[in-house]
């Protein structure tokens, strides 16, 4: 029996309510901000009650830009990004699943190398190696493009060691009913592996997502064709585009347009989205 | 490396099906890698006309170079800073949602979502909040006599970030640390209970050291969190500055390269953060191997 001590309970409540608060603030202040007029800033501080001109502020930014910053509306940054997120997440699904299946499911002479090439991927994150790979990039003429936004970030050792775990626990007796039955590779992978592994699909699906919609570095590199700039990217732009202070109102609004989406992807699939974490990474 | 007893036969199709990923590999993560390697044995001069071969001379350079020390040292302090604070965070909130019945999964619910934001967002909304001149902890830290000012200031400008990048990475390490507490067995805590000890030593001799492959764990992935994947709350807010102040090796490479075109010595920087990563790795795998055989 442990002791159920009143003042702990409400002590804890206490400690946890001010820490979502703590936690949420930063986010308040941003929505706030993004429905004041821009005479609000100029005069001091920033206000913590909603101001009346939020439905101006996200019409601006969504269908006008800054055009005179060279940003263009934020509807297509949101699609550029869309776009590039979906394309990172199922390329990187796809290519990450045929490879497991062969890894797992056949036996070929340089197996462990192709293993070990993989492997290396997990090692050498884009930060680290990024002035020769925006020289490939751009010799291969990818540069302002969907393919070079998405495909150099689509090799990924987890999703491909996730699966091979996973492809590795299920029994054996799978493959010998089916291969009984007459089943191909292909129809086996098709019709019983896929289907098997729907869930992980889904997890890593939430996850894939959040990275690919939160790229950064790389967007700023290979894009200078305002038409491909991706929303994460664009605000930096924002920020330090003009030579006077930010517009404020207009970039706080385009912060919370930037972090919406994976943000209620988190909140909708939190059961997914904590089994995908917990598993790529223990 | 194991493989199911039983196997389909084929010639081909097994090379096809790694094909794709294993191009990609090549096209995009083995030669840049390996061309940096090689330009960091390179010198070009100011011009781009000549390229000589130096030898080992760009990492030499390296290592007696002021800014690229400095550097060093301001990435040891960030990555501590943000691995201490997200990770003390984290555990306090584990800990108390822990202690919850019904309100667990709420506080979970609004706790877990700032992963989901981009460090670069993250770096904004928080440069917005300590903004010098409209910012509101400016101006309430001007109360207690505090000059707020991080674009003068290097030490705020180091916290500026540390805080940003904290704040980020809390959920992931609240969801572990959650994980980790409720997977301690109930009965270790009620035997101690009966033999007298209070919440507090019962936290201190039996939870935490129960924590502690967790808790390693962690604090790899938040070192390699911090070195690697901040580049955007650097550079969306204090971009290095000021006076180098947060210049961590990351965003040095990025400049060096981009902006100073400097390749011998930005190739040469790569290798010693592909060098930190690999060791980095082999640490986190050997904690996972050790897990899983317990």
């Amino acid at each position: 029996m442990v002791e159920n001590n009143r003042w702990g309970n409400i002590l804890a409540h206490t400690i946890l309510i001010f820490g979502v608060a703590l936690v949420v603030f930063p986010v308040y202040v941003a929505i706030i901000a993004s429905t004041h007029p821009s005479g609000t800033f100029l005069r001091g501080t920033i206000p913590l009650l909603p101001g009346g001109e939020a439905w101006e502020n996200y019409k601006t930014v969504m269908f006008e830009g800054r055009s005179r910053a060279g940003t263009p509306p934020i509807s297509l940054m949101l699609w550029n990004s869309f776009v590039m997120a979906m394309a990172i997440t199922i390329g990187k699904l796809s290519i990450s699943l045929l490879s497991a299946f062969a890894i797992v499911y056949f036996r070929f002479p340089f197996r462990l190398f192709f293993f070990w090439i993989i492997f290396l991927t997990l090692m050498l994150p884009v930060e680290v190696r990024i002035v020769p790979t925006f020289q490939v990039v751009a010799d291969l003429g990818m540069l302002n493009s969907f393919a070079g936004l998405s495909i150099p970030l689509i090799a990924s050792a987890t999703a491909t060691f996730l699966f091979r775990q996973f492809f590795m626990t299920i029994p054996e007796e799978m493959l010998e009913a089916s291969r009984v039955d007459g089943a191909g590779p292909f129809k086996f992978f098709k019709d019983i592996l896929l289907p098997l592994s729907i869930t992980n699909i889904a997890a890593l699906f939430v996850i894939m997502f959040i990275y690919g919609w939160n790229q950064y570095l790389w967007p700023l590199l290979i894009t200078t064709d305002p038409n491909y700039y991706t929303i994460v990217m664009g605000i930096q732009r924002m920020v330090t585009g003009g030579d006077s202070e930010p517009l404020w109102h207009l970039v706080m609004a385009t912060v919370v347009l930037a972090a919406l989406p994976p943000v209620l992807v988190i909140l909708f699939m939190q059961r997914l989205f904590v089994k995908g974490l917990t598993e790529t990474e223990k | 490396m194991q493989t199911k007893k039983m196997t389909f036969n084929h010639r081909w199709l097994p090379y096809l099906l790694l094909a794709p990923q294993v191009i990609i590999t090549i096209i995009f993560f083995i030669w840049p890698a390996s061309q940096a390697l090689y330009q960091s044995l390179l010198r070009q001069d100011a011009f781009g006309f000549r390229t000589t071969f130096v030898w080992f001379d760009n990492f030499q350079r390296l290592f007696v170079d002021d800014l690229y020390v400095n550097s060093l040292k301001v990435t040891l302090i960030f990555a501590v800073g943000t691995t201490l604070l997200s990770m003390s965070v984290a555990l306090l909130f584990a800990v108390m949602v822990n202690k919850m019945i019904r309100s667990r999964d709420a506080y979970t619910t609004f706790l877990v979502w700032p992963y989901a934001v981009a460090p670069a967002i993250a770096g904004v909304l928080w440069w917005f909040i300590f903004n010098p001149s409209i910012g509101i902890l400016p101006y309430a830290l001007d109360m207690f006599g505090i000059n707020w000012n991080h674009r003068s200031n290097g030490d705020q400008a180091m916290l500026l970030v540390i805080i940003a990048a904290a704040w980020k990475q809390i959920s992931y390490n609240f969801l572990f640390f959650l994980a980790g507490l409720q997977s301690v067995p109930h009965s270790l805590i009620e035997a101690a209970a009966i033999d007298g000890a209070g919440r507090v030593k019962r936290f201190w001799t039996i939870v935490f050291p129960l924590l502690s492959p967790i808790t390693f764990f962690l604090m790899v992935v938040n070192v390699v969190y911090a070195m690697f994947d901040t580049f955007g709350v650097i550079h969306a807010t204090t971009e290095g500055g000021p006076a180098q102040a947060t210049n961590i090796l990351v965003y040095k490479v990025y400049r060096d390269g981009f902006v100073g075109m400097n390749l011998g010595s930005s190739a040469a920087q790569s290798v010693i953060l592909m060098a930190i990563v690999v060791v980095l790795t082999v640490i986190q795998f050997r904690f996972i191997e050790r897990r899983v055989n317990y």
